[in-house]
């Protein structure tokens, strides 16, 4: 006779982990199955936890959380085919009032998971979930990859991350299309922490997060990043699976370019590569939400896609999601009825929160940079001309110069194209 | 049948790196895990259990964080997980472990008899080979090293006997009971766990014995019961690089030239 749980949790990343804390701190007997060999070791991801957002779950946490460096400097980049236009802002004041810091998923999940365990919670690793067990159209537990592998319990929190396999074959997600879904490849590159600082002109114990665009991704939707680590950095580059498949790029060719580009390779120089990671992003945005609840059943974190693209945001997403799931699932226990009906007011939880609100903001933008894709090199391609000519002191009288400007300008985009692109952005992202 | 298997938690040697400053391991970031050696023993003894019934004990001596490789083992089907930490256990040599393993069998069998006690042959971070015949000796258990599998277990009779492999033939061994048999690596393929020993597993707690909870004296541990330290290591500098020469030409002179260079290398006979 299987064991029977009130929660099983399928994965140990973040969403999965808050879940099961907040479960196991209200006094429920959890248990977190996870694939890998230790939490973290299969997860990725760019390397920027938030600190409000996973404190408000794990309070206290980084009192003695295993971080790398607090970003107290936030770089912008567009990239041309040899320039780069930046936009920066630093703030020392995110050093007392931290918002993010780069870490190591691999200590950082472990680090949680133990905590997780702490309020109670059972963890299970290199164990696969390989199904769910349906009875009557109601969840009733699952089924993991082993002898004896069913594990009986009133809900099951699927917190599978991007691949999303059960939620597919249980018809929650549709199969997610490639333009829903972005390949990112990283790079962890060890430097020595004095070079660091000094490269990125930073203190000890400072960091800096970088977002590139335009040609970081070849054109394609996507953006790259740096960020520094203690003694590493971490660099990678994403873009929409549909964009590499039709250009036939492969991401590790997409990282190559990019660690080569005349304004990155300075960064890179001397450093040694560490580790190579390559993972899926789903970035089917509000659209693309699957159905996030069903009778015995909630789905968190990636596996809901409940990623906000824009602002390079996930784990924050996951953590309070997997928090709110926990909430939704603690009412229902205290009602003693699992069914859809009940566990809808997850749904309505996220809506409450900034993870519905951030993501149906943004419900638009992803359309309106596929369909405008030449927005990505367009415009850094139009500034680096006009830069150019505008920093070259050559005896040109500063009128004919920006007449000259202007004129090159409005001969590759029509002032109305600009004014139509302005708009599409505006309400793609600003509004 | 009782058993009682000593594990080892060493850091996996296939991810170790040597820092060139020190000499010393790289500890941090390397994931751990129970001595191969080790892993195969305990395997060996689940299977008499299969076989036989009865019960395997696993004992570990090492820092806190070695339950996790108690624990492991629990999820394979051991029954029983004891960990042996004491910060006066700490620095010690091969002498000073075995006296605080066999201590620690001796109160496990004034608990319950012992039929058989399992070891690797050695640890994949040390290569003493020392500790499972130095428990042995301070038990006096009969001793049967390098063994491949056991071929008899007769509790009636109070025999065992086991395979050991040896340098070009195998050598079937009988001895009387308890016995203690150090096991080689490869010998066996270690189980998958099933999910309610995993589940099992997580939720065990092996039992802390410290040196208040052994019958041992202070001046046989750690450091100061330990007669050999270790006083330098070193990394072996890579010698020249091998020099790689292309043959050319037809297979036969190909052949010839090559036996040619290999005959005054006299890695070949003369003939």
């Amino acid at each position: 006779m299987p064991e029977k749980f009130d929660v099983v949790v399928v994965g140990a990343g973040p969403s999965g982990l808050a879940a099961a804390y907040k479960l196991a701190e209200a006094g429920l007997k959890v248990i977190v199955i996870e694939r890998g060999e230790f939490p973290g070791a299969k997860n990725v991801m760019g390397g920027i936890i938030y600190k409000k957002p996973t404190e408000a779950v794990f309070p206290e946490i980084f009192k003695e959380a295993p971080v790398e460096r607090p970003i107290i400097e936030q770089r912008y980049y567009f990239l041309t085919d040899t320039a780069k236009i930046g936009f920066s802002y630093r703030n020392p004041r995110y050093k007392e009032d931290i918002s993010g810091y780069s870490v190591f998923r691999a200590k950082f999940d472990r680090f949680l998971a133990k905590k997780v365990q702490e309020k109670g919670a059972l963890l299970i690793t290199e164990t696969v979930v390989e199904d769910l067990i349906v009875k009557d159209g109601k969840v009733k537990g699952v089924v993991a990859g082993r002898k004896e592998g069913e594990v009986l319990a009133d809900v099951v929190v699927l917190a599978e991350g991007a691949h999303s396999l059960l939620a597919q074959k249980y018809g929650y997600q549709k199969p997610i299309p490639p333009q829903n879904l972005a390949v990112a490849v990283k790079e962890v590159i060890g430097l020595p922490a004095a070079v660091i600082e000094d490269r990125f002109n930073i203190e000890p114990g400072e960091g800096v997060a970088i977002e590139l665009f335009g040609k970081a991704t070849a054109g394609m939707v996507g953006t790259a990043f740096i960020y520094t680590n203690q003694n590493s950095l971490s660099i990678g580059v994403g873009a929409l699976m549909s964009d590499l498949i039709k250009r036939r790029i492969g991401p590790n060719d997409l990282i190559e370019a990019f660690k080569n580009h005349p304004a990155i390779k300075p960064l890179l120089r001397d450093g040694e590569v560490k580790e190579y990671l390559a993972h899926l992003i789903p970035e089917g945005g509000y659209k693309g939400i699957p159905k996030l609840y069903g009778d015995g059943i909630v789905i968190v974190g990636d596996a809901g896609m409940l990623v906000n693209s824009i602002h390079r945001e996930g784990s924050n997403l996951a953590i309070t999601s997997g928090a709110l799931a926990a909430k939704a699932i603690i009412r229902a226990a205290s009602q003693g009825d699992f069914s859809a009906n009940t566990l809808k007011v997850y749904e309505d939880y996220l809506k409450e929160s900034f993870v519905m609100k951030d993501l149906e903001k943004y419900k638009n933008a992803k359309d309106f940079l596929e369909q405008n894709h030449d927005l990505m090199t367009a415009y850094p391609d139009m500034m680096d001309e006009a830069f150019f000519e505008l920093f070259m002191v050559d005896g040109v009288p500063k009128r004919d110069k920006f007449k000259a400007i202007k004129e090159k300008a409005l001969s590759k985009r029509s002032f109305w194209q600009m004014v139509k692109d302005v708009y599409g952005l505006w309400k793609g992202l600003i509004r | 049948m009782h058993a009682v298997v000593l594990l080892k938690q060493v850091p996996d040697t296939a991810e170790v790196r040597i820092d060139p400053k020190t000499n010393t391991l790289i500890r941090e970031g390397v994931p751990s895990i129970i001595n191969p050696y080790d892993a195969h023993a305990l395997e060996e003894a689940l299977r008499l259990k299969d076989k036989y019934g009865g019960k395997v004990t696993v004992v570990s001596m090492g820092p806190p964080q070695a339950a996790e490789a108690l624990k492991k083992a629990i999820s394979y089907g051991a029954d029983r997980a004891i960990l042996l930490t004491d910060r006066k256990f700490a620095g010690s040599d091969t002498l000073a472990t075995s006296y605080v393993l066999a201590k620690a069998i001796e109160k496990i069998v004034s608990q319950e008899p012992v039929d058989l006690v399992f070891a690797g042959k050695q640890a994949i971070d040390g290569d003493t080979a020392q500790v499972g015949p130095g428990v042995a000796a301070r038990l006096n258990m009969a001793l049967i090293t390098y063994i491949e599998r056991v071929e008899e277990f007769n509790p009636d009779e109070g025999y065992v006997v086991a395979v050991r492999k040896i340098e070009g033939r195998k050598e079937y061994v009988r001895a009387k009971l308890p016995a203690l048999l150090t096991a080689l690596k490869g010998i066996n393929e270690i189980r998958y766990a099933t999910m309610p020993d995993m589940i099992r597993a997580a939720r065990y707690q092996p039992e802390v014995w410290g040196k208040e909870q052994l019958d041992v004296e202070e001046a046989f541990l750690g450091l100061k019961g330990s007669p050999t330290q270790v006083w330098k290591s070193f990394v072996p500098q890579a010698k020249a690089r091998a020099k790689v020469e292309m043959l050319t030409g037809s297979p036969e002179e190909v052949a010839k030239a090559l036996v040619e260079k290999l005959v005054p290398l006299t890695l070949i006979a003369n003939k």
